[in-house]
């Protein structure tokens, strides 16, 4: 019935000449600042994403350059973030700020806005056959409450933080040492800046959510929808119910800090573990947004490039959907040594486990997808086979980490970083990647450089391992998470992950030279680069898509 | 390999001296003499500067008596990091059985699991790529297989399930404690509190003696004492073969009460008391570092463990003032003002 209605509303648009109104564009200003369209939208998200990434890659390289050798050698220079001075405790405070900032600018100015914001924007509406997102407008308020989120937070480490400028409290923000532990207005920059990027995200969800249930084009039944949809839909639900209680909790911080409470003060009866529960019933969901969305692009890049449909589609949906459900009862192996009980401890081991059961379903679903099909090595397959491969080593590590009583040992160990860099550095950014090379002919009308492509691909495969598998064998060894210096026995290994930053770098700089020379001098893009494997419907418009696509929706049978 | 190199190393350097003086005290420390070794001359500088104020950081406690007593040398390779591939020797019957559940159980299902994925990723890339199989399939459900790639691993998690609550129900099943030692976490030191003995002080980094922000009459760090960074100036000295708890709470912020080679971890919250055990076998000195983000200096207050012979206990308590439970109390029952856990209370967990 809704069918028919759209049609009749649509069919004066039809009358007079459909890509002529189609390619009507506003001008720049109102264009870019005052978007209401779903792919330019999408274009400010990744824009931004590429932006911060490249800050917080760069933060990054300050820490293993520090790291690169025992001793403080670089943190009591002068820096732009957190002046340089002479004083001790403010080289280590400001070590802190840059693991905060870096946790955070990775988390929600970098993989977030590009998985939702960017491509969640440009491909929902298109891989559903909508003409546009269900709320333009809040759309692009969602995005531009991004931008003052991340000032606040830039703004932050130049604001006393307690010992030093910046506040250094490690992305998870535990009270009290977010509360007493840091006087001066850093730390409060931080709650603001979380506040306004969690409510941004709040307003894409329920964006995503409307859209994916009721601008479906006619025929696209759930069951239908390609995977990417379908993570992103998971993804929405888990920002919808996870994103409030880290507002709650933070907004506690920011009355213990400023209003006289004590919800985290011991000394006014508060509790300082209840924050870190609140902080992880969102921090644990928040790692399955992260990778969701990343795990339906490798879905379509894989089923594309093996010209095979995705084996076990349903099975694959359902399996994300499971993974956003026990995703919430799994968020107290943040906090095994934090003195939990044998009852609880034995509870969180097994429910962590079972998240294998849907992922491991995910991952031998992607090779039998391959399996049987006729596959091809373009730059976005390639990347998907360096995700699968390199999210099944984070995947195990996460088993040994689920246990409790080896936990013990890991918690806030090197063995940990390894462990969420292996599922987030080398699975959502590379999965990021694989997006990125698969949908940019489509967004942009350019063929990328395929050979740039390739090279990119393994210089970053190689740098990032050598970064990160050495650092299982430092938590192993009881190298502690969060230390700006170390006992020479760890030197060896930090400076083989230094060496692994490096070339990580000329890594990431091949892909800016390849998206610059693609821009330039890259080939257009026809409106199906990848064949027949590509079967959705983002594939049946012209690259770029016209400015309005789907004015007369398509049907899908 | 590097372990290797490390016990021959360490054989060459102590097996004299040791074996003329001190006979390994438990079977463990044969191969590795050194651990039991007492005698070890203390560097200059040592005994007059032990009990010097930490001027830079106004340390509150202050001992009477010095605290020079004993100077077990640490041993290289056991008891703290030394750029190896795997875990921290295990001295604890919980490290023990944890450290073989991890490396011979999860470890190489690890690694097996990783090459199936591997293997099959290869071989499906391999023989179905376009120019060898130019006609894909349109294969895309297969019940049998996906109930089988379902169970697989749920049979697989069972079997580790297993012995990993069985870990867990030891961890939290501890013998009656022998002693009991409260230790405080502050920004940034650690303080030990003796409730039974009446001994308390304060333990915090030793400083490199090139270090600029070391006071001129700060001790320094010598390789005696332990590896740059985990060196203490005071450790926590508990007896050898003996249960010990471990009160573990915090006065300001979070931190983490964290020994690698006991298979400890606790965090030491504010407001609260947890409890962590450990039954060292092995005389020695054990290092672990604080565990939890506490601010600025969170990587320089490292945790010095000694475990000593019952008898040389005993010793050590009463050089630092206290008494041995049931022993006459010593003169100094204020040192033990700043302990007001009794053992009774202590073993109360918050949950």
């Amino acid at each position: 019935m809704s069918t028919t209605a759209d049609a009749l509303h649509l069919q004066p648009h039809e009358a007079h000449g459909a890509e002529h109104h189609e390619d009507h564009k506003p001008s720049f200003f109102v264009r870019w600042f005052m978007s209401t369209n779903h792919k330019d939208i999408g274009t400010l998200y990744l824009i931004f994403a590429i932006f911060a990434g490249v800050l917080g890659g760069a933060i990054s390289g300050i820490m293993r350059w520090e790291l690169m050798e025992p001793g403080i050698q670089v943190l009591n220079r002068a820096w732009p973030i957190g002046a340089g001075t002479a004083n001790f405790d403010e080289w280590t405070h400001h070590w802190n700020v840059l693991i905060t900032a870096h946790a955070l600018i990775m988390i929600f100015f970098t993989i977030m806005p590009a998985m939702m914001g960017g491509f969640g924007n440009w491909f929902v509406p298109l891989m559903i056959g909508a003409p546009d997102m269900a709320f333009p407008r809040m759309n692009n308020i969602s995005f531009w409450l991004l931008v003052p989120s991340f000032l606040l937070l830039l703004g932050s480490t130049m604001v006393p933080g307690g010992t030093g400028l910046g506040a250094g409290t490690g992305w998870t923000l535990y009270a009290p040492l977010s509360t007493a532990g840091s006087a001066g207005p850093a730390v409060d920059m931080v709650i603001f800046s979380m506040h306004l990027a969690g409510a941004s995200s709040i307003l894409g969800a329920i964006n995503f959510i409307t859209t994916i249930f009721n601008m479906r084009a006619p025929g696209m039944t759930l069951h239908k929808m390609p995977l990417f949809v379908w993570s992103v839909l998971v993804t929405a639900f888990l920002l919808l119910l996870a994103l409030p209680v880290l507002a709650g909790a933070i907004t506690m911080l920011l009355t213990d800090r400023n209003f006289g409470t004590s919800f985290f003060d011991a000394s006014g009866g508060g509790n300082v573990v209840l924050y870190q529960h609140l902080f992880w019933f969102f921090g644990h969901p928040e790692v399955y947004i992260m990778v969701l969305p990343g795990f339906g692009m490798i879905s379509q890049v894989v089923s594309t490039f093996s010209r095979k449909p995705v084996f076990g589609y349903l099975g694959m949906a359902y399996a994300m959907v499971a993974i956003g459900v026990i995703g919430f009862v799994v968020w107290a192996h943040h906090m095994f040594t934090t003195g939990m009980s044998v009852d609880e401890k034995m509870y969180f081991t097994a429910a962590t486990m079972i998240i294998a059961v849907p992922t491991g379903v995910k991952i031998f679903s992607w090779i039998a997808t391959m399996w049987g099909g006729s596959v091809t090595f373009e730059t976005p397959m390639l990347f998907a086979i360096g995700f699968i491969f390199l999210f099944t080593v984070g995947g195990v590590t996460g088993v040994v980490l689920a246990n409790g009583g080896v936990d013990t040992y890991m918690q806030d160990t090197y063995y940990v970083v390894a462990h969420f860099h292996y599922v987030l550095s080398l699975g959502a950014i590379f999965s990021l990647f694989a997006g990125f090379y698969y949908w940019f002919p489509k967004m942009s009308g350019k063929m990328y450089n395929e050979f740039l492509g390739k090279v990119h691909f393994f210089l970053m495969f190689i740098g990032v391992n050598i970064i990160f598998f050495p650092m299982h064998f430092l938590g192993l060894d009881g190298m502690p998470r969060r230390i700006p210096d170390y006992t020479p026995a760890f030197a060896h290994w930090n400076y083989i992950a230094t060496v692994g930053y490096m070339i990580t770098v000329v890594g990431v700089a091949v892909f800016f030279i390849n998206l610059f020379w693609s821009f330039a001098a890259g080939k257009k893009a026809p409106g199906n680069p990848w064949g027949e494997g590509a079967t959705t419907l983002e594939w049946t418009l012209s690259s770029p898509p016209p400015f309005h696509q789907f004015s007369t929706l398509p049907r899908i049978d | 390999m590097k372990r290797f190199g490390w016990a021959i190393a360490l054989a060459a350097v102590w097996l004299a001296p040791a074996a003329a003086q001190t006979p390994p005290s438990s079977p463990t420390a044969a191969a590795t003499p050194a651990a039991a070794q007492p005698n070890v001359a203390p560097p200059a500088g040592f005994a007059q500067n032990a009990n010097t104020p930490d001027t830079a950081t106004a340390s509150p406690a202050q001992e009477p008596v010095a605290a020079a007593l004993p100077t077990v040398a640490p041993t290289p390779g056991i008891g703290q990091p030394d750029g190896r591939m795997g875990l921290q020797d295990q001295v604890t019957p919980i490290g023990r059985e944890a450290a073989s559940f991890h490396d011979y159980w999860l470890l190489p299902l690890c690694a097996i699991i990783c090459a199936i994925v591997l293997v099959l990723l290869v071989i499906a890339l391999i023989r179905f790529r376009r120019g060898v199989h130019p006609v894909p399939s349109r294969n895309s459900h297969n019940t049998t297989i996906e109930v089988i790639w379902t169970l697989v691993p749920v049979l697989i998690l069972v079997a580790i399930a297993i012995p990993s609550i069985r870990l867990l129900r030891h961890q939290y099943d501890p013998p009656p404690a022998d002693l009991t030692v409260k230790v405080t976490g502050h920004q940034w030191y650690w303080s030990y509190d003796y409730p039974a003995n009446g001994v308390s002080f304060d333990s915090y980094m030793l400083k490199e003696k090139n270090d600029p922000t070391r006071q001129a009459n700060q001790r320094y760090r010598t390789d005696v004492d332990g590896p740059p960074l985990l060196a203490v100036d005071q450790r926590v000295v508990i007896p050898e073969g003996k249960v010990v708890k471990f009160i573990v709470t915090a006065d300001d912020v979070i931190h983490s009460f964290a020994v690698p080679a006991f298979w400890i971890k606790q965090d030491a919250n504010p407001g609260q008391l947890h409890e962590a055990w450990v039954k060292v076998d092995r005389p020695g000195v054990y290092f672990g570092q604080c565990s939890e983000l506490c601010g600025a200096r969170h990587a320089f207050m490292p945790i010095a463990v000694e475990v000593v012979p019952p008898a040389e206990f005993a010793q050590w308590v009463a050089s630092k003032g206290g008494h041995m439970p049931g022993a006459t109390p010593a003169a100094q029952p204020a040192a033990a003002g700043a302990a007001p856990a009794t053992p009774a209370l202590a073993t109360s967990t918050t949950h």
